[in-house]
């Protein structure tokens, strides 16, 4: 299915750049006229997935993230989280509440808030390849009314 | 982010705000932990009222913070949570800890 609308951004792994993110795709999202709550949603889970790669993906160094979202039909929203890092060696562990190789500051909940706050979420991980998650969400009809998509 | 500390005779208080996330939480980390170091507080009071948007950043930031005042024999409160914020802190089970938790209460 072709994309309504779509963006793109690429930035470094630089923890400054998490709320460049999340604003950006919550910018991007705003045309859809979603309602508040489903707003801070999707840049919560932003946020995390972002923050995930820039904490694990490149240790001891930077590389690149980027990050697309696209508009489908019925207010689906898809967002894209990508690096070429290390990848992830186990993912269901990864994705298992508290768990974290990031220390004790650290909490080990990232993919639990994208898992509750995204409608759908996807990881994709290849070693020594990198790491793409993909999150949905639907904008809801009611906010909707008379927009474009 | 701004944080602003006040030394108060019930002990220390913490007001945040602003964005909390994985590059916000360092700084606040650092200037909360000097004072509690500093000052080693009875009780350390964060305060999230002013707090626009945070991510499981802000969960690890207050476990911490909660481990550290423990080896102080201090407690730990957290105040002023809107509903935004619960929703991440629910996830996160740190109701179970013994931290008191105040919401912010609608007007």
């Amino acid at each position: 299915m072709k994309a309504l609308n779509e963006m793109k951004i690429t930035f470094p792994s630089l923890s400054c750049n998490e709320g460049l993110a999340r604003s950006a795709v919550a910018a991007f999202v705003t045309q859809l006229d979603p309602a508040v709550d489903e707003l801070i949603d999707i840049r919560t889970a932003v946020s995390e997935a972002v923050t995930n790669c820039i904490v694990h993906a490149y240790p001891g160094g930077t590389g690149l993230i980027t990050v697309t979202a696209k508009i489908y039909q019925n207010g689906r929203v898809q967002i894209k989280v990508k690096d070429r890092g290390i990848g992830i060696e186990d993912i269901k562990q990864a994705m298992e509440p508290l768990f974290t190789t990031g220390g004790e500051e650290r909490s080990g909940l990232g993919f639990s808030v994208m898992e509750s706050f995204a409608d759908k979420l996807r990881v994709k991980s290849a070693k020594g390849k990198g790491t793409i998650v993909t999150l949905e969400k639907y904008i809801s009809m009611q906010h909707r009314q008379g927009k474009q998509f | 982010m701004e944080v602003k500390i006040e030394n108060r005779p019930e002990g220390l208080y913490v007001r945040l705000c602003g964005e909390i996330d994985h590059h916000s939480a360092r700084q606040i980390r650092e200037q909360v932990d000097s004072a509690v170091e500093m000052l080693r507080p009875a009780k350390l009071c964060l305060d999230f009222k002013e707090v626009s948007f945070m991510d499981s950043s802000g969960i690890g930031l207050i476990m911490g913070r909660y481990r550290l005042i423990q080896l102080y024999q201090g407690s730990l409160e957290i105040i002023n949570i809107s509903e935004r914020i619960k929703k991440v802190v629910s996830l996160s089970g740190i109701d179970r800890l013994d931290i008191k938790i105040h919401s912010l209460t609608a007007r």
